[in-house]
């Protein structure tokens, strides 16, 4: 499985990444987001931890995902990157347009 | 893992490989493409940290940009992957059907206007992570290097 989902005790989303995020499954991504967002989630966390790559796709979607969040008021945290992975969004400048934590466990605690 | 994709491997002089793939022009297939190449490209000429990341990511973006733009999602149009491993690197050469491309009026996607934009910063993520780019005069056939190492 590609993606999971896990709520913590104060119902901030944590989408768990494993494998890749490329442009054959974004979509999957994004509808599994989506669908939590029209659920009422608000805050959300998407871990890297066990990514290994993300392609300009997966990079796509995840602004996509962010800008649909804070229309609804939400915001998304990214973590867990690896050092090529942090690299990839400083390079594109993302790094900008995400809060970005270490660890999942940091990501929450910054909500 | 059942694969739909049949990758030819053939041994050419001086400690060379060869890989040819053809793949349909359907982006569900490009992970799969990608992970097929990419284990048969593990010999040890790349890093393990370049074979993860910086290769992935260059067959992602290519596979896509020519699926995608190139032969315009139709699955009768294969896109050709060629990849040359020898002592001192891969090179890539990817083909699509298509019309092509000028690749020099590509936006750059790190400016405040198009920052937020969906799309548009695969050539720029290509551009970072191989040694070596180069697109035929028509844009539908690029070559990459991945130098050893």
């Amino acid at each position: 499985m590609s993606f999971s989902l896990t709520k913590d005790p104060r119902g901030i989303v944590v989408v768990g990444v494993e494998g890749q995020l490329i442009v054959g499954n974004r979509q999957e991504l994004k509808a599994k987001v989506l669908d939590a967002l029209e659920g009422g989630a608000r805050k959300f966390v998407i871990d890297f931890n066990r990514t290994g790559y993300i392609d300009s796709s997966g990079l796509g979607v995840l602004v996509s995902l962010s800008k649909k969040i804070r229309e609804q008021g939400g915001e998304l945290r990214l973590a867990g990157l690896n050092e090529d992975l942090q690299t990839l969004f400083e390079l594109t400048k993302l790094d900008t347009l995400f809060a970005i934590s270490k660890t999942s466990a940091e990501a929450l605690a910054a909500f | 893992m059942a694969t739909s994709l049949r990758l030819v491997r053939r041994s050419r002089a001086q400690d060379e490989i060869e890989l040819s793939l053809a793949v349909p022009s359907d982006l569900g297939l490009v992970g799969e493409a990608v992970e097929l190449l990419a284990r048969h490209c593990d010999t040890g000429v790349l890093s393990p940290r370049r074979l993860q990341f910086n290769l992935r990511i260059a067959l992602a973006e290519t596979l896509a940009n020519a699926i995608a733009y190139g032969n315009r999602g139709d699955r009768s149009k294969p896109v050709d992957v060629c990849v040359t491993i020898a002592p001192d690197g891969l090179t890539i050469v990817v083909s699509d059907a298509g019309e092509g491309f000028d690749p020099a009026t590509v936006p750059d996607p790190t400016t405040p206007e198009n920052l937020e934009r969906d799309e548009g910063r695969g050539l720029f993520v290509l551009r970072h992570l191989v040694d070596q780019i180069e697109f035929n005069d028509k844009g539908n056939r690029v070559c990459l290097v991945l130098r050893a190492g």
